[in-house]
């Protein structure tokens, strides 16, 4: 009998290890998606609601979790001070709702702006992080809260008081401070959303359309390798998937044809997406590739490693407040001194459940993210009312996973660093005994 | 001179100083604002008392090497159920409150033990993760305190389902316990002695078990790991035996902080409740690697202090007072976090 490994000649063998790599490596999504199923079952909720619901809030989620992709190349880690950012976004709110600028205008007024205030914050913050370097994350959480009480500081004791601001809608009765919730209603609210809203169908066609140019922008570009074909076909498939889907939708009775896209918020997201890509294309984005990889490595080849990673910071602060402009324009009325507190765990959470370490994190992941982690916080109370008999328990169920699911990431990203540095003591111990 | 002071200011620590500073404006605003006096150190003593077995809980898991327990909310949490489990037996006074302990042991150790195992397996980022354990557990919890069979009438709504957010102990002869035991007065000042000495009893407790033979490996352990393993000592096993004794103590002082506030506080009151304990220890002049019994006093006395006086100062000047306790609170308590981690950071940057 020859005795020649038969496992090389086994076709299923190599399909089989990369299924298992495949599962071990996304656990957490499928997990997620395989939840969000079945509570989505369980939950017995309305496929209409659930569309309109899952729409509204991909859209005025995407754009701040998107901000997150920026420090995890650099190798910072997930920006837990993104909240910074957001309550720069509520400062600049409050004025322009103080100026009374509406509309549109009003948030464009508030993206230029803000934008200065951003660049400010996102520096100090990238200085403190390049001081901690190692424990970017847990500096991150805390600098939020710090900052937290700095804001709360200002716009509850100062602002009124020795900021002077006449405006009896925002200020409280005694004078100082700016009233515990804000109703941007006949200010900034649906400024982005109301400036084109599309039907579902339609926004589908555009999607799909966008989606096949850019992948045959891509082929084209590229040296047109065998992999890439496929791709592209693969890639063109599923955008004339979509838009037969959106035909049969528009000639259909269906309820869904009617749920309208905030087609402005989506391009604005999109235009986000290409930005990403883009970015990683150019020497800065390369920079900070490299960066992330090995700081030592890119400090001997002539990075100013430091530099790189405060841009990084900057642009994810810039970035997350935009994105909070976004939120907020969409939710109408916010609590002053509440609205920014979860953003960060939220975010964090959406873009981990969508299969992103901490060393890694893609668009294609952030979205999905999204959409999983605010398709379970639609669900779960129904889910919790029908399984305990109280929708509180769904609720406190969907705020356990968003600590949990970054828990066991922090924790898994922790253990692998560690197995991986054992390893190379390991390997560094063999070299010297075989040169000893 | 000059170089004593140098030395001085960069041991001790600007923020330090900062806080310090600010403790004494504060005191000196009070006497300026014809605040009594009195009355403030009162509420001082209490403030520390009901707090200090808290910041005392850091302790053993700063020594051991975990660093400093973010997830002490796991102690916290299993102190609450030892006093609910009392509560349901109807025992009253100090029965119910060494039931209490005498419950929430056997689960803190339990507990302690497995989050032990887990800090193991992430060393170097264990602060972080404490962080997220902790607040996982808080939120399982809230869907436990729904579920739980407790049915004594303080404790279950009258209606639905689920223990109350907040429950009363006055009925059950616990609150304020500790602090009238022996309670007396010098002038104004009402000393809660009960309160004190369970405090200094704690404490002496942690010193002795700090200078026991496991007391000293753990020192070791945490001071310098490759050194204690080399030494023979099991560095693994030091770690979870510090990171037991800080959840039982966690389990202790949420009992004692109860009985003088009165109420035990589920759902959402443990969440940040280990945030606070951490920036009193480091306040203390504790660092995430190195602490001591005085770091414990200290820093509760500084910490505690200032969040007392601050209430009634800020009344002369603000229009609202009781935000304003929140906002100094949140201030010192994360800007002195900051800087350890700062100081921790200085060396082993790029």
């Amino acid at each position: 009998m020859d005795k020649t490994p038969k496992i090389d000649l086994d076709p299923g063998y190599d399909f089989k290890r990369k299924a298992k790599s495949f599962f071990t490596n996304n656990m957490v999504t499928i997990m997620f998606i395989v939840l969000s199923l079945l509570a989505f079952q369980v939950s017995g909720m309305n496929s209409h609601l659930y569309f309109s619901d899952i729409v509204s809030r991909m859209s005025r989620n995407s754009f701040t979790v998107l901000s997150l992709i920026i420090p995890v190349i650099a190798g910072m880690g997930l920006n837990f001070s993104i909240i910074v950012g957001a309550m720069a976004a509520q400062a600049i709110i409050i004025y322009v709702t103080h100026w009374g600028v509406p509309g549109f205008a009003g948030i464009m007024l508030c993206v230029v702006l803000v934008a200065p205030l951003s660049i400010l914050l996102g520096y100090l913050t990238g200085n403190l992080f390049n001081r901690v370097k190692g424990q970017e994350m847990i500096t991150g959480l805390i600098f939020g809260y710090f900052a937290m009480g700095v804001y709360t500081f200002i716009f509850l004791q100062l602002v009124g008081g020795i900021l002077p601001m006449d405006n009896e809608v925002l200020v409280l009765s005694s004078g100082v401070g700016i009233r515990t919730t804000i109703d941007l209603t006949g200010g900034i609210r649906y400024g982005l959303d109301d400036l084109l809203r599309l039907p579902l169908p339609i926004m589908m066609i555009i999607a799909g359309a966008i989606g096949a140019l850019y992948q045959l922008f891509v082929f084209l570009k590229s040296d047109r390798y065998k992999s890439e074909r496929l791709n592209l076909v693969v890639w063109l498939l599923i955008s004339i998937l979509v838009v037969v889907l959106a035909v049969v939708l528009m000639n259909s009775s269906s309820p869904l044809r009617n749920i309208s896209i905030p087609a402005a918020t989506w391009m604005a997201i999109i235009a986000l997406c290409f930005f990403l890509v883009f970015f990683t294309k150019t020497k800065l984005g390369q920079d900070m590739r490299s960066v992330g990889q090995d700081r030592h490595v890119a400090a001997v080849s002539g990075i100013n490693v430091d530099r790189v990673r405060v841009i990084a910071i900057i642009m994810s602060t810039v970035l997350a407040s935009w994105g909070h402009i976004i939120f907020l324009q969409n939710m109408g009325a916010w609590s002053t001194y509440g609205s920014h507190m979860q953003i960060g765990f939220y975010a964090i959470a959406a873009i981990l459940i969508g299969g992103a370490t901490v060393s890694k994190a893609t668009i294609g992941q952030a979205l999905l993210g999204v959409f999983l982690f605010h398709t379970l916080f639609i669900v779960a109370p129904a889910a919790g009312r029908e399984i305990i008999g109280d929708a509180q328990a769904g609720e406190y169920f969907r705020v356990f996973v968003a600590y949990g699911v970054i828990g066991v990431t922090l924790a898994m990203h922790a253990w692998k660093t560690r197995l991986q540095s054992m390893q190379k003591i390991k390997d560094l111990k063999e070299k010297e005994d075989l040169a000893g | 001179m000059q170089n004593l002071f140098k030395s001085f200011v960069q041991n001790f620590g600007i923020p330090r100083l900062i806080i310090l500073g600010f403790f004494l404006l504060l005191c000196v605003m009070a006497i300026i604002l014809d605040i009594d006096f009195s009355d403030l150190m009162s509420a001082s003593l209490v403030r520390i008392g009901m707090n200090g077995i808290l910041v005392l809980a850091i302790l053993p898991s700063i020594v051991c090497g975990t660093g400093p327990n973010f997830g002490l909310s796991l102690g916290i949490i299993c102190g609450l159920l030892g006093g609910l489990i009392a509560m349901e037996l109807t025992l009253n006074g100090f029965t119910n409150f060494f039931a209490a302990i005498a419950f929430a042991i056997p689960f803190a150790v339990l507990v302690g033990y497995g989050y032990g195992l887990l800090l193991n397996k992430v060393k170097g980022s264990e602060m972080m993760f404490a962080i997220f354990v902790g607040w996982s557990i808080v939120s399982v919890m809230k869907i436990g305190w729904l579920l739980l069979p407790f049915n004594s009438p303080e404790m279950a709504w009258p209606i639905g389902r689920g223990v109350r957010v907040t429950i009363a102990l006055l009925n059950r002869e616990v609150s304020q316990l500790l602090n009238n035991f022996w309670a007396f007065n010098i002038g104004n000042v009402t000393i809660p002695t009960g309160l004190l000495l369970f405090f200094v009893l704690c404490c002496v407790l942690v010193w002795l078990f700090m200078r026991s033979k496991t007391g000293m490996a753990m020192y070791a352990a945490g001071d310098n790991p490759r050194f204690a393993e080399a030494a023979g000592i099991e560095v693994d096993k030091q770690r979870i035996i510090g990171t037991i004794v800080s959840t039982i103590l966690g389990a202790i002082g949420i009992l004692v902080y109860a009985q003088s506030f009165g109420f035990y506080q589920l759902y959402e009151g443990p969440f940040m409740m280990p945030f606070i304990a951490i920036a009193a220890i480091l306040i203390g002049g504790a660092s995430i690697k190195k602490a001591s019994i005085t770091n414990v006093i200290v820093g509760s006395f500084l910490f505690f202090g200032i969040l007392v006086v601050s209430m009634p100062v800020a009344n002369a000047f603000m229009a609202d007072i009781s935000s304003m306790a929140e906002i100094t609170r949140q201030i010192i308590q994360n800007g002195i976090i900051l800087y350890a981690l700062m100081q921790a950071g200085k060396g082993d940057g790029a």
